[in-house]
């Protein structure tokens, strides 16, 4: 019953490489390699020379940014006892108001935007209505639209909502805390969603359907299975929320008013007159900070990842 | 009579597509009665609706038209967490961020069961499942085995009128799943709660199930044992889904009970059982044969008999003839396939046919195998070829 194959099937032809094509193909690649070695290099550096240089600046113990004299920390230590060389509208007490200013929007911008952009996630993961992926779709705008557009459309937006209100009620709402809260509500609201949506995405909807399954109602669903699952991107959309609001300047800048001086703005005020050390003593900081922020935001994201 | 534990009344489920108006209909009019204590099959492909019948049961899907009742209630509108059913799921849906005792507990605090009974009845039911020696660990920590025996825990637990397991050992590897189908099967027989399981695999339908319902495109096509199922194949795609299957087109000569005449080319007649008794001459029929049903033996050489006498092949033929519910014809070795246990003949008969034989190696070698080319006579008895209702 065994079968024998027919000796026409079987070819006797030699293999012949190529030498010269091998070569060359090998030289190409050799060439592909270094290529992709030096493409990291350079895009990093063009990205991240700007903020070393200012980092390193901040250390320098000399009011030019053209030569170094040496590490100091006197700039750093400057900032902190009231005194900024020759510029007159610095003084610490103002610089941690607008700190303190900086924190107390972050905080409550960041609460209501956390709240908000995941029952807006839940709503877009869970849900079952028409119009579902337009609004989706939506949710990336305030990402991808220029900040400038944002600060201008909220001012109008305010203007157009304080006359309407002074017509109703006969008094005029003022600038302040409240439109920059709710103009940092606005953008962060997206960022939030982004990050619990993505949670909710790698979640395995059966998880749900087990509690439901086990007895337990859609509320006890929520607090025993989903929330405890989606915390993790609900912190780390809440550190990036908080992130955000605290570097903001632009949307800031148009919806703030009288006595209301984040920390950005506060920066920008002073670079009015020209950069000083002791700028890029703030700047450091809040890059320190920011950086911090952010990477305890992607530890909590990556490490629980594998989690679900 | 035997009591009803679920019943299907013309259930119907169609999913809305992306299309306008357009739908996919998942389950179309099925019907069925699951009996107390039963542990009942629901077979079929992927995308055969088995998964969507279980879900509507389980309360994850409505019906769009039907009625299911469980316990003789209608639970149209009960949600999952009212029903009095538990679901074993395909990928256990263990929650991750509790232990496995914890995870077995979940249930029955939600039927408001105090911490500490709670507790002492989740230990049982580990016990029960063996693993009680792991209820402080994570469910990512178990093995899949172990996994799916806490996903049954969980389900047991809550001591539901009816288990739902969701093809629960579609992720584990063969032997495991052996071994694990003779555990399922001997729990349910102690514990007699009814049982529905969904499985593609009709090995391990037949293995476990009291009674099968097969299922295609959203359609029962038969309900039986194992062996009706097997022996008697209502539909060809019931045969052809359940083991291997010679198919054979032929037209009827003629109809006399209990066996019909299937002219399968000029120079081939054979008798088959029929179910169909409105079955008339000169219809064009399918004949399906079992490859295991079909006997060899060589039409050039002489049959060997275990006391050593011997015979010649026309001496066995005349021998069988004499027996007229045999189907005895001549053919030509094709193909053969040394598989172990038994030998795959592909066999040529009649004008253009082919059957497929499949022949018990319980001998020595060569007394059973046949050669490519050999010349063979084929019997079986004529109840083993059996004509399908289209």
């Amino acid at each position: 019953m065994a079968r024998t194959l027919s000796p026409s099937r079987i070819t006797t032809e030699t293999i012949h490489y190529d030498a010269n094509r091998i070569r060359r193909d090998m030289a190409v690649r050799k060439i592909g390699k270094i290529g992709l070695l030096l493409n990291p290099i350079f895009t990093y550096f063009f990205l991240w020379a700007p903020i070393l240089l200012l980092v390193i600046f901040s250390f320098n113990d000399s009011r030019s940014v053209s030569t170094w004299r040496g590490f100091t920390l006197r700039w750093y230590n400057n900032i902190f006892n009231d005194i900024v060389g020759t510029e007159a509208r610095f003084s610490t007490g103002l610089m941690l108001n607008a700190l303190g200013n900086s924190l107390f929007v972050g905080i409550i911008a960041t609460i209501i935007a956390t709240i908000i952009g995941t029952a807006v996630a839940l709503s877009l993961a869970r849900g079952n209505y028409p119009g579902k992926r337009f609004v989706d779709s939506l949710l990336y705008l305030p990402v991808v639209i220029p900040e400038i557009t944002q600060g201008v459309s909220l001012l109008i937006f305010f203007n157009v909502l304080f006359d309407f209100m002074s017509t109703v009620t006969g008094q005029r709402a003022q600038f302040g805390f409240g439109t920059i809260i709710i103009a940092h509500v606005a953008f962060n609201i997206s960022y939030v969603a982004i990050v619990v949506r993505a949670r909710l995405a790698d979640m395995n909807p059966r998880l749900e359907e087990a509690a439901r399954d086990l007895g337990a109602n859609e509320w006890q669903t929520f607090w025993r299975i989903t929330f405890p699952l989606i915390l993790p991107g609900v912190i780390s959309g809440a550190l990036l929320a908080f992130t955000l609001s605290l570097d903001d300047f632009v949307i800031t800048f148009f919806t703030s008013g009288v006595g209301t001086t984040t920390l950005p703005v506060f920066v920008y005020g002073l670079l009015k007159l020209s950069v000083t050390p002791e700028i890029n003593a703030i700047s450091t900081l809040i890059l320190v900070v920011s950086t911090v922020l952010i990477g305890i935001s992607m530890l909590i994201q990556g490490r629980n990842a594998t989690r679900l | 009579m035997r009591q009803v534990d679920v019943e299907l009344r013309n259930v119907v489920k169609a999913f809305p597509t992306r299309h306008e108006s357009g739908q996919l209909v998942a389950v179309d009019n099925v019907s069925l009665e699951i009996y107390r204590g039963e542990f009942f099959a629901l077979l079929g492909p992927s995308g055969c609706g088995k998964t969507t019948t279980l879900r509507m049961i389980a309360g994850f899907e409505d019906a769009t038209s039907g009625e299911i009742l469980i316990r003789g209630q209608a639970v149209q509108n009960v949600p999952p967490f009212h029903r009095p059913v538990n679901t074993v799921f395909q990928d256990y849906a263990l929650f991750p961020h509790m232990t496995v005792l914890e995870n077995v507990m979940f249930g029955l605090e939600m039927e408001g069961v105090s911490k500490k009974e709670a507790r002492k009845r989740a230990q049982e039911a580990l016990e029960m499942v063996r693993l009680h020696q792991a209820e402080d660990r994570r469910p990512r920590q178990l093995s899949g085995g172990q996994q799916q025996r806490v996903a049954l825990a969980r389900a047991l637990v809550k001591k539901p009128a009816v288990l739902l397991l969701d093809e629960p050992l579609g992720a584990l590897d063969l032997k495991l799943r052996k071994a694990l189908q003779y555990e399922l099967a001997a729990l349910q027989e102690t514990l007699g709660i009814t049982f529905i399981y969904v499985t593609h695999d009709q090995e391990e339908a037949m293995t476990m199930a009291d009674r099968i319902a097969v299922m295609n495109a959203g359609r029962v096509l038969q309900v039986g044992t194992p062996e009706e199922i097997y022996e008697t194949p209502a539909t060809e795609f019931v045969a052809d889904f359940i083991g291997e299957t010679n198919f054979l087109r032929g037209d009827i000569l003629e109809v006399n009970n209990p066996f019909a005449q299937v002219c399968l080319d000029e120079t081939l007649t054979i008798k088959a059982a029929f179910n169909d008794q409105a079955l008339t001459s000169g219809s064009r029929v399918t004949v399906a044969i079992r490859p295991e049903k079909v006997n060899l033996f060589s039409a050039t050489g002489p049959v060997k008999y275990a006391d050593g006498t011997n015979e010649s092949p026309e001496e066995h033929r005349e021998l069988l003839l004499r027996d007229p519910d045999i189907n005895l014809v001549r053919g030509r070795v094709l193909r053969a396939n040394y598989i172990g246990t038994d030998t795959r003949y592909v066999v040529s008969i009649g004008q253009n046919q082919q059957l497929v034989a499949r022949v018990q190696n319980y001998g020595l070698r060569s007394d059973t195998t046949f050669h490519i080319d050999q010349e063979v006579y084929i019997f079986w008895d004529a109840e083993h070829s059996r004509v399908l209702t289209e």
